[in-house]
């Protein structure tokens, strides 16, 4: 029993991990919340939707598609609400970043309508697989691996390439990375698109597994996964990934121990504890005030 | 090489710069000395183009860089060192000298220049793998340097590397300075240590509150009463 909480949980957490890793990273580097950022989550889920009921695509090339287009959409976000705003108060880019947020869920109210969009079941077939007393769907699996793999190639992406390298330069000091050559604003370009592309991601694979896109699926999900963020620590993507699967595992094992009403406040109760007893979270840095 | 003419810099209403005028010609040492607050630092940071200027005008090699941004006069042969080394602390001291060159898009020439550095710093070789925020400040003084030769600029601005080291370190840091200069690299210097600037320099810019109020050979510097008096502590 305890097993199969569990193994729901790490693919609810997996999900909200992938978003997590988008708010970490571009806070990391301009600290901003995103707060457009869940948005860009559900745009990813309305592209994947498309792509499989009217091209026929398979769920893996639906997910590359939507993971595409939300790249470009990230991208030009930064461009025209974020960047003309990066010498003004954080505030300013903050309240930005909510009309980004609200414009796009009215967009897709307006285009896609109220209602929630199913996939059709024909998107990924779903099997039982027994592992003891638990049950493990073959979309759990998916969840799993897709994330996992995701998350390896943003570990290689940040370690091993020279923009991967660039980023965490930037995130560590953005003056000097500057005095190194590095061209900031395409760091930050970059973190966008990376960020946005893991979001769609976690969109087609909660669209799948839920079997429901709407407009206003990003709301909640990104608030949790900001929570995720928070927890693991802001600005830390190992954070990110651990503060995702935790968040995850608790609001599941929370809702087994007979919480299911209280499901979504679970997440913002951690997010206030947090903030509460260690604000910088399980694995971020202290925040050190520059002389 | 590089010449800067009625340069001023407000921080809203603080002007930190007032008209400033400076020189540096090919392969000399110059040296920016003054009290903290003249200004000194807001000199540099306005070359690198980090800070956005209000008025005046920068130029190198005959090209004006007034409002080219940060990572193009890095190509074109200008590198800073920063007040207080900032190195990436967590990272390791390889990729601390990677990032120094960022803007050399040539593989084997990172690597080479990374071999340069470790020569130059048989410290770092030793220490390439750890993180920069394990090394100690001389360590990332030298760091820092190694960095920012990593794109063989033509011209190193090097604000205050004396900065919390022990005098011992002090002279080491000064000596390898000199080493860079004499190997063809022009070098701009900010110290408060004005002693050991001026025992440096070729010519000196001596700044009070975002004024030039002195310039000349440093040699001459040196031994002005008035410099005497209010900077070398005599």
């Amino acid at each position: 029993m305890l097993l199969q909480q569990l193994i729901n949980g790490v693919a609810l957490g997996s999900v909200y991990a992938l978003i997590a890793l988008g708010y970490t990273m571009v806070y990391g580097i301009i600290t901003l919340i995103n707060f457009a950022h869940g948005e860009i989550f559900m745009v990813g889920a309305f592209v994947g939707l498309l792509a499989v009921s009217k091209y026929n695509v398979n769920v893996f090339v639906a997910m590359a598609v939507a993971m595409v287009a939300s790249m470009i959409i990230g991208v030009v976000i930064e461009l025209i609400a974020y960047r003309p705003l990066r010498k003004s108060s954080r505030l300013s880019a903050l309240i930005s970043a909510i009309g980004v947020s609200i414009f796009l869920s009215s967009l897709a109210l307006m285009v896609f309508g109220a209602d929630a969009k199913a996939f059709p079941s024909t998107a990924f077939p779903v099997r039982q697989i027994k592992i003891g007393e638990a049950e493990i769907s073959s979309l759990q699996l998916l969840i799993i691996g897709i994330s996992a793999l995701l998350m390896l190639g943003l570990e290689f992406i940040v370690k091993k390439t020279k923009i991967g390298k660039a980023m965490r330069a930037t995130s560590e000091d953005y003056n000097t990375a500057a005095l190194m050559g590095i061209n900031v604003n395409r760091v930050i370009s970059f973190t966008f698109a990376l960020g946005s592309a893991l979001a769609a991601a976690g969109g087609v694979l909660v669209g799948v597994l839920f079997n429901a896109v709407s407009f206003n699926m990003g709301l909640m999900a990104g608030l949790k996964a900001f929570a995720a963020a928070v927890l693991g620590g802001i600005g830390s993507i190992p954070g990110a990934m651990l503060g995702g699967l935790m968040l995850g595992i608790t609001e599941v094992l929370g809702v087994a121990a007979g919480f299911s009403s209280y499901r979504d406040a679970i997440a913002f109760a951690i997010l206030v504890l947090v903030l509460l007893v260690k604000p910088t979270g399980l694995l971020g840095r202290k925040i050190q005030k520059k002389v | 090489m590089l010449k800067v003419e009625n340069l001023t810099v407000n921080y809203g209403a603080i002007k930190a710069l007032k008209n400033i005028s400076c020189e540096v010609h090919q392969g000399e040492i110059v040296a920016l000395i003054g009290a903290n607050g003249a200004g000194k630092t807001t000199i540099l940071n306005s070359i690198s183009g980090i800070l956005p200027i209000d008025s005046g005008k920068i130029s190198f090699s005959g090209t004006d860089i007034t409002k080219t941004p940060p990572h193009e006069i890095v190509k074109m042969g200008i590198c800073q060192v920063p007040e207080g080394r900032r190195v990436f602390a967590n990272m390791s001291v390889h990729e601390n000298l990677e990032m120094g060159g960022y803007s050399v898009k040539d593989k084997a020439a990172v690597n080479a220049g990374i071999e340069r550095a470790f020569t130059l710093f048989p410290r770092l070789k030793e220490r390439s793998k750890q993180l920069a925020k394990t090394l100690s400040g001389g360590e990332q003084q030298m760091l820092a340097m190694g960095r920012a030769l990593m794109s063989s600029p033509k011209l190193i601005l090097l604000d205050e590397p004396s900065m919390g080291l022990a005098p011992m370190l002090v002279e080491k840091i000064f000596e390898i300075i000199v080493d860079i200069n004499k190997s063809g690299t022009t070098i701009m210097l900010v110290e408060q240590n004005a002693h050991m600037a001026l025992s440096i320099a070729n010519r000196a810019y001596v700044l009070e509150t975002g004024e030039v109020v002195l310039s000349g050979i440093a040699k001459d510097l040196a031994e002005d009463p008035e410099v005497r008096k209010a900077y070398l502590g005599e």
